[in-house]
């Protein structure tokens, strides 16, 4: 039996439609959310002042997002509306990451399946609770699959290599300069250099904070965090100049040899199906 | 997307402006607190009012007070009611007249600044604030013809200016930026004509605190519907001081001391302070 002209199986569009959203995500550079001692750390290489990947939602909500940025943007929007709508009919304890995540992925999911293309983005959703134990980072794809990650996502670009170096650095409850310092690692190839503060855009959901918890870190604090990131940077023994910021990638399982690693176990799914 | 349900459709599709009052009206115009429907009958006289609250620039930025009573006619309703809220990290309003609208008012106000602030990655201008006020003010004027009027006083710092500013309302809305000090409230008048006596330009913040809580002390010394502050139950007026390092409340025992040196002038000369005549 032949096929009309024209025809597609269900299973060649999906393919078709995941593999050019994966390409359109790949595209860019990655993104780092991850805890820290006091908090959820977001780091990105952006050398935008005014077109953000990482946002505040609510008090105790960020968003992070990578692809598309029309796209993205638009998401955000819609979670701050969201996020104002049930804070100010409700109360303001009363949204949540998770309600956001849900909402995010119907949208991301619908527009999956009945959209002749689908979202090129891929986004993080952070909340941060009382306690380390009550945060959550969900990271949901352009297909509206959710990931209830565990102490770190990355998003976009070469996520999974990023992924890899993240984890060999990531410790639980890291005070900030040293989970700054991790993240970079990560997001630095090995031999690169680091991106300057004006090439960077961090942010924090500090618990410590009173009302809204998500801080922009900018101009001289950046760089003074960045400073004291470089020079906590686990360095090998034999002298090295500092701040050639990929220093520590290698030498640096040897010198913290004592701590062992805490990272959640298993493969980091990135998202980009094989 | 015809399978999308309607509410979802314009949380996500939705392009208007970035005021969140406006997004309300569009997409749940039932929970705007100012509605038009007309009541059968006034109820002015029957739900709680709050009442007077004061403000006063001082060196670096600006302080606002409140009193703690909510009367309906002749009775007191509470007592430790508060009716000063933080608008926003450099800004403040306190409200008089019908207390539940008033509430209401004062907490879509804190979320129309945020939602801006959020959506536009920066904040609205100190006029932008006074102005957004005046339209919510504005649209209870139906409201307030049957008798829950609400009128707002509205204080900030600019950091444009590195100075306070203030700004008054009347039930038509607004804003008319007032010099140096204002109040609001049935007690306003007794305020501030003690205001008008006791207020020092580029006065500390702590003098300034000081020269408030005599005023709203001189209030509720001359109207019935000022409470004065409470020694036995330790309930003193709400205090806001907002400069540069953003809005503060006073703690409680802060308030304390303040209430606490002005009653001891006043145990000797019950009038308190007086001005120089010359």
């Amino acid at each position: 039996m032949s096929m009309p002209f024209g025809y597609a199986s269900p299973e060649q569009i999906m393919r078709d439609r995941a593999e050019y959203a994966r390409k359109g995500i790949a595209r860019g550079r990655s993104v780092v959310v991850m805890q820290y001692a006091d908090g959820i750390l977001f780091v990105a290489p952006n050398p935008s002042k005014a077109l953000h990947k990482i946002s505040e939602i609510y008090d105790r909500i960020g968003f992070a997002a990578v692809g598309r940025y029309n796209e993205f943007e638009s998401l955000r929007l819609a979670g701050i509306r969201y996020a104002d709508l049930n804070g100010y009919s409700f109360n303001r304890s009363d949204v949540t990451g998770r309600g956001l995540a849900n909402l995010y992925a119907q949208h991301l999911g619908m527009i999956f399946t009945e959209s002749i293309k689908a979202l090129e983005v891929e986004i993080v959703v952070a909340e941060v609770g009382e306690s380390p134990q009550e945060d959550q980072i969900y990271r949901l794809t352009f297909d509206g699959s959710v990931f209830d990650e565990q102490g770190m996502a990355v998003i976009g670009g070469q996520a999974e290599a990023v992924g890899g170096r993240l984890k060999e650095h990531y410790r639980e409850a890291l005070p900030l300069p040293r989970a700054l310092d991790a993240a970079l690692n990560a997001l630095t190839e090995p031999g690169g250099e680091r991106p300057p503060a004006t090439q960077l855009e961090v942010a924090v959901l500090d618990r410590g904070r009173e009302h809204r918890k998500f801080l922009r870190l900018t101009g001289p604090r950046l760089e003074r965090l960045l400073a004291e990131a470089a020079s906590e940077a686990p360095q090998p023994p034999a002298a090295e100049a500092p701040g050639t910021g990929a220093s520590g990638d290698t030498g640096d399982t040897g010198d913290t040899g004592d701590e062992a690693p805490t990272a959640p176990d298993g493969d980091i799914d990135t998202g980009s199906g094989e | 997307m015809a399978s999308q349900p309607a509410w979802m459709n314009s949380l996500f599709t939705y392009t208007g402006s970035p005021s969140f009052t406006e997004f309300l009206g569009a997409y749940a115009p039932d929970l705007l607190p100012t509605r038009a429907e007309a009541l059968a009958a006034p109820v002015g006289d029957q739900i709680p009012h709050a009442t007077t609250i004061v403000a006063a620039t001082c060196a670096g930025g600006v302080v606002m007070a409140g009193d703690r009573r909510a009367t309906s006619g002749n009775m007191i309703s509470q007592r430790d009611m508060e009716k000063v809220f933080r608008a926003d990290d450099y800004s403040c309003m306190g409200i008089a007249g019908t207390a539940s609208t008033g509430i209401e008012l004062a907490r879509l106000f804190q979320v129309e600044l945020e939602h801006y602030e959020k959506n536009e990655g920066r904040s609205l201008s100190t006029e932008g604030k006074a102005h957004r006020l005046a339209t919510m003010i504005r649209g209870n004027l139906a409201m307030a013809m049957q008798g829950l009027v609400v009128v707002p006083l509205f204080a900030a710092y600019d950091a444009d200016r590195d100075a306070g500013r203030i700004f008054s309302y009347d039930v038509g809305g607004g804003p008319y930026e007032t010099q140096n000090f204002h109040s609001i409230g049935s007690g306003s008048i007794f305020a501030r004509g003690a205001l008008k006596k006791l207020y020092r330009e580029g006065a500390s913040p702590q003098d300034t605190v000081l020269a408030c809580v005599n005023a709203l002390y001189d209030a509720a010394d001359d109207d019935s519907a000022t409470g004065g502050p409470d020694v036995t139950r330790k309930i003193w007026p709400v205090v806001a001081v907002i400069t540069a390092d953003g809005f503060r409340r006073l703690p409680d025992d802060e308030v304390a001391e303040f209430v606490q040196s002005m009653l001891e002038v006043r145990m000797a000369d019950p009038d308190g302070p007086t001005a120089p005549l010359r």
